[in-house]
């Protein structure tokens, strides 16, 4: 039986060569060139994406340990013609300059407003119970993982936080 | 990378079977050894993916303990609500550590066997004891920042860098392996790793085909917890020092003063004589400059990172100090 890994809803088989990452089976096997190589050591989070529902860096992980697993890339967060709540903020603000970083900041912060809902802490939260209130602290926190080479972090920080904003009205 | 052979192992035993013969390797989050086979660092013949042999859960122990499965990931272990409310210093060291996107991969087990950053290490050209037996170390006339100052040898001055490991010996955690033969043992944290001395390259005590199960936790005893972690940026950096604590003041005087440290050993450190000073005193800034006198009597620096011996007094003050507070 083949395996596969299901990318944005399509089965893709898994390569034979079991060194491919799962970057490099999304980006060269499925065609998906959204999803970006920056360090490839877990360092820069432009391989951001969500597997099963849980954010991680895709570099630093086998195609070959994800059979049956169900990974969303940028291209399946958003179009152009129909993009996400987050998309049209990192736009309306300014959220990047030269966009590599951007698809693994907005599939991060994707990943990140379920992570709240869930109120998972982070090193940030005053408490580890209860619910977390989504400030700028926390969210720079939580998007630790996520660099930008042009340090377009005001903007970044201040596009997730316009969409918590809608999100919690 | 260079090739290896893929197994998806299908029980403890098969895993087992597999990573007994030398230049074969478990792999469970991937997210230390993938990075390190890229560097060529480790290069393994074969891989025995462990990730489907169902110890991912975390649940209570007949003791009042809680036991979290090697594969739980350190997020699964953070977020938990036991953890949450009975160990916050467990919580707390592991939310300190890397990134949400590598804490939801990296798991207990795989947390625990990281191995060290020391920079000669992960760099293939040059000399490293624990590398390459005998090629000598580089970083004990080099760049030693983030090297030890405690529990060194002419060998080898390397860290254990991890956060988690450093509370679970605070909070006097046990591992459990499995051995080939279907045996479990277990051994505590705080025994889990080795000092270099003079086998660098031997980092815990787990034998060729050791797996380990789980990692358990005694019942949540009364007093403060707190963790704390100094890093040259105040998010997503290594310990330069770090300081797990479960303090309980009585009457005014320290009745426990459970300590581990990471960032300044090969292993999470912990002083047993630290305890006896503290405990049945009154704390005070007299008491903590002891405390400290003892935890550094025999503290080495190697130029780069001799301010740690002075930083790391200061973290315990803080500590002690804060525990204190908590505790009025
Ligand atoms: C950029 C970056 C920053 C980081 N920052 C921090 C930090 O601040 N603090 C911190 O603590 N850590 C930090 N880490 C390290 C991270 O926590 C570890 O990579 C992770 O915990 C390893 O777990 P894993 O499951 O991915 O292990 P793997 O990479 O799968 O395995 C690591 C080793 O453990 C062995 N192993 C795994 N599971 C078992 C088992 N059950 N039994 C026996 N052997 C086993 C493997 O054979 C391998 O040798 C950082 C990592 C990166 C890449
Ligand atoms: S400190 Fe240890 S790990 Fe680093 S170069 Fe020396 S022998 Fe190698
Ligand atoms: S490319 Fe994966 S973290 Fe940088
Ligand atoms: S926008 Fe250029 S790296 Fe972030």
């Amino acid at each position: 039986m083949t395996q596969s890994i299901s990318v944005n809803g399509a089965q893709h088989p898994i390569p034979n060569d079991p060194r491919v990452t799962l970057l490099d089976f999304l980006r060269h096997d499925a065609g998906l060139t959204g999803t970006k190589k920056g360090c490839d050591h877990g360092q820069c989070g432009a391989c951001t994406v969500i597997v099963n529902g849980i954010r991680i860096n895709s570099c630093l992980t086998l195609a070959a340990m994800h059979d049956g697993d169900s990974v969303t890339t940028i291209e399946g967060i958003g179009t152009t013609d129909n993009p996400s709540a987050l998309q049209r903020a990192f736009m309306e603000h300014d959220g990047f300059q030269c966009g590599y970083c951007t698809p693994g900041q907005i599939c991060s912060a994707t990943a990140m407003f379920e992570e709240l809902a869930n109120n998972w802490p982070s090193d940030a939260s005053g408490q580890l119970e209860g619910k977390i209130e989504i400030t700028g602290e926390e969210i720079r926190e939580r998007m630790s993982g996520n660099l930008c080479r042009c340090g377009a972090y005001a903007n970044i920080v201040a596009a997730i936080q316009a969409v918590a904003t809608e999100k919690g009205s | 990378m260079r090739p290896f052979q893929y197994n998806r192992a299908r029980s403890l035993a098969d895993a087992s079977g597999i990573i007994s013969d030398k230049g074969a390797l478990a792999i469970a989050g991937g997210t230390n050894l993938l990075d390190l086979m890229k560097l060529q660092v480790e290069i393994p013949e074969q891989l025995a993916d462990i990730n489907h042999l169902g110890m991912a859960e975390i649940a209570d122990t007949e003791d009042g303990g809680l036991r979290i499965g090697a594969l739980a990931t350190n997020t699964a272990a953070a977020v938990h609500p036991r953890v949450r409310s009975d160990y916050p210093v467990l919580a707390r060291a592991i939310l300190a550590g890397a990134t949400q996107q590598l804490r939801n991969k990296a798991t207990t087990g795989g947390n625990l066997c990281q191995r060290t950053r020391c920079f000669y290490f992960t760099n293939v050209d040059q000399p490293c004891n624990k590398r390459e037996p005998g090629s000598g170390c580089g970083a004990i006339d080099g760049i030693a920042k983030l090297h030890a100052v405690l529990g060194t040898s002419d060998q080898c001055i390397a860290t254990y860098p991890g956060d988690m490991a450093v509370a679970m010996s605070a909070l006097g955690a046990v591992v459990h392996i499995a051995h080939e033969d279907g045996e479990e043992r277990t051994v505590p944290v705080a025994d889990f790793h080795c000092l270099p001395g003079d086998t660098p390259w031997r980092e815990n005590v787990l034998e060729p085909g050791e797996i380990i199960t789980a990692v358990s936790l005694p019942a949540k005893v009364a007093g403060t917890q707190i963790y704390r972690k100094v890093r040259e940026r105040s998010s997503y950096a290594f310990a330069l020092v770090s300081i797990a604590a479960i303090v309980e003041i009585k009457n005014g005087l320290f009745s426990r003063a459970d300590l581990a440290f990471g960032g300044l050993a090969h292993k999470p450190w912990h002083d047993p004589r630290i305890a006896d000073v503290l405990i049945g005193q009154v704390p005070s800034e007299k008491l903590f400059d002891e405390a400290a006198d003892i935890l550094l009597s025999g503290a080495q620096g190697f130029g780069e990172n001799d301010f740690k011996i002075p930083l790391t007094r200061r973290t315990l003050h803080a500590v002690l100090a804060q525990a204190v507070e908590q505790a009025a």
